[in-house]
């Protein structure tokens, strides 16, 4: 049932507890105990909402910055990644295998704001070897949905 | 100037889903719940793979058959999924649609006389392509009470000397019955010892949401009377790309073949490549898919049995056929109120065969959101008759 309920409200957290038991063919009450239990482990770890900024009139500039850093004895990459993480402007932080160690991905006001955080804050992060921001432009798909109008039923309304 | 028309064909009646649709065109902001064809796009791999074939330049003939290795991935899916061997060689023809190979089926296979039986409700071309074979199409009314399969005894009852053909539509468009393994065998046993043949669409397949669904071809002893007809429309919304498939005993297929050769040539090529990849990589999207049409029907249960609406549970197809014989009006009367007083567009029953009368086919290949809101006006519509009927 775990793996049924989180598929589904994967993509629509807003959905009534009920009708996701009548959909799924079970018990509410199992189904509101299972999403109790699974934000107690953590795996539901918020409910959070998709947001295209890009159409409201708020300013918001996203970056991904590519971090080489130096892991740390005894540490690894976890202690450098989490002084990184604690940064509320932070949004995701990945280690990537390949060319480079972290991924951050970093959200601000203004394209300054940004650069401020990378120069003040995080190249001067004594294992930080180096830092490549780049700006995204435009978001075209994200969290598996596309951003642009949905499309319109192109079906006819009745057909065998 | 002489009448330019065939009798044979001016005879035939159109399709009531025709009359139907001339009405919902006209209502420019109306929902509907009429249609018969998945409300996702084709898996966009498949997609990927068709548009492939066009930038390779893939656009000649194949064989009338089919490409071979689209028809050995159909002869790998049907081993896999219903435990039935084809050789590709000589028992498989891609078609253009499965609608197609119902009408090839036919026609190479009924001599003038021939009586064709055919349980209704069901979709509406098989009476049509029989008396285009010059076949005697006798219908088998299947019931409510028996959740709308096709029993042992109702087939006896209808069998003559002249009998030739069954056609079993099974899981059904519109009722949305299946037909499990004893249902079958209990067919197979009566269809054996009358030397019967049996046309067996099973273009629903993929969607079943109680067994997985038992073709009739892989019991013992049917393989050779029966030709199997499915294709990609419903399993991989694939329905503009207009792809099936029929399979069955080689001298059978040769005659079908050599319509299909004069009418047809071959299916349409880059609609055979993306299928040769729907088959290879598509088992994933046709299960979330499979899963999504299941939670709807759950729910558009659900919501029946809140209004107090009579129907039965169907397990297959993406159709449900409540009853609405309480009201005391023709399907089409309900139809055509529902539609001019709620805006919402479902089908009459008798869209299928005159048994459909009393029953309405909701579809339910549409969004939760859609269905909902279709859902609400139905109710608000049903009580409204509960209503008028108390007042007299």
């Amino acid at each position: 049932m775990r793996e049924e309920i989180l598929t589904f409200i994967e993509k629509n957290s807003r959905v009534d507890l009920k009708e996701l038991a009548v959909m799924l063919g079970v018990d509410e009450v199992a189904v509101a105990n299972e999403m109790a239990d699974m934000e107690k482990e953590n795996v539901i770890c918020g409910y959070h909402t998709m947001i295209d900024w890009s159409k409201t009139s708020t300013e918001k500039v996203t970056a991904l910055i590519e971090v080489r850093v130096t892991p740390q004895r005894g540490q690894g990459f976890d202690s450098i990644a989490e002084r990184i993480y604690k940064y509320p402007e932070v949004q995701s932080v990945y280690l990537i295998s390949g060319g480079y160690d972290l991924m951050v991905i970093l959200e601000g006001k203004s394209l300054r704001q940004v650069s401020q955080f990378v120069s003040d804050k995080l190249s001067t992060l004594d294992s930080v070897l180096s830092t490549a921001t780049h700006f995204i432009l435009k978001k075209y798909k994200d969290h598996g949905t596309i951003l642009d109008t949905p499309e319109k039923d192109e079906r006819m309304l009745v057909t065998p | 100037m002489r009448n330019p028309l065939s009798d044979k064909v001016v005879e035939i009646e159109p399709s009531g889903i025709r009359k139907f649709f001339d009405i919902v065109s006209e209502m420019k902001d109306a929902i509907s719940l009429g249609v018969g064809e998945p409300d996702f796009d084709t898996p966009w791999h498949i997609r990927d793979e068709g548009i492939y074939s066009l930038e390779r330049g893939k656009t000649f003939y194949t064989s009338n058959a089919g490409l071979m290795e689209l028809r050995q991935e159909i002869a790998a899916y049907l081993k896999r999924r219903v435990n039935a061997s084809y050789d590709p060689k000589k028992e498989i023809l891609i078609t253009v649609g499965g609608s197609e190979a119902i009408d090839l089926a036919l026609r190479a296979m009924i001599n003038p006389g021939d009586e064709v039986l055919i349980p209704q409700p069901s979709y509406v071309s098989y009476l049509p392509c029989a008396v285009l074979a010059d076949a005697v199409p006798v219908i088998i009314n299947l019931k409510e009470e028996n959740e709308f399969r096709l029993t042992k005894e109702e087939l006896l009852e209808h069998i003559t000397p002249k009998t030739k053909i069954l056609v079993l539509p099974f899981p059904n468009n519109p009722t949305g019955a299946i037909m499990e393994k004893e249902d079958l065998e209990a067919i197979a046993e009566v269809v054996i010892e009358h030397d019967l043949f049996v046309i067996s669409d099973e273009i629903y397949s993929e969607l079943t949401y109680k067994e997985e669904h038992v073709s009739i071809a892989s019991l013992p002893g049917m393989k050779e009377r029966t030709i199997l007809i499915n294709g990609f429309s419903k399993a991989y919304a694939m329905t503009g790309w207009r792809l099936g498939y029929a399979c069955g005993p080689a001298l059978i297929m040769e005659q079908m073949t050599k319509i299909h050769q004069f009418a047809i040539m071959c299916a349409p090529t880059n609609s055979q490549y993306a299928a040769v990849d729907a088959l290879k990589n598509g088992d994933e999207d046709v299960k979330v898919m499979r899963e999504a049409y299941n939670q709807r029907r759950r729910y558009l249960m659900h919501r029946f049995k809140e209004m107090g609406l009579q129907c039965f549970e169907p397990y297959g197809a993406f159709y449900v056929f409540p009853s609405i014989k309480e009201f005391g009006m023709t399907s089409d009367e309900f139809a055509t109120r529902f539609l001019e007083e709620e805006k919402v567009a479902v089908v009459p029953g008798t869209a299928f065969g005159a048994c459909g009368e009393g029953f309405l086919r909701i579809s339910y290949a549409y969004s939760l959101d859609n269905l909902k809101v279709a859902l609400e006006r139905m109710e608000r519509f049903i009580t409204k008759l509960r209503k008028e009927k108390e007042n007299g």
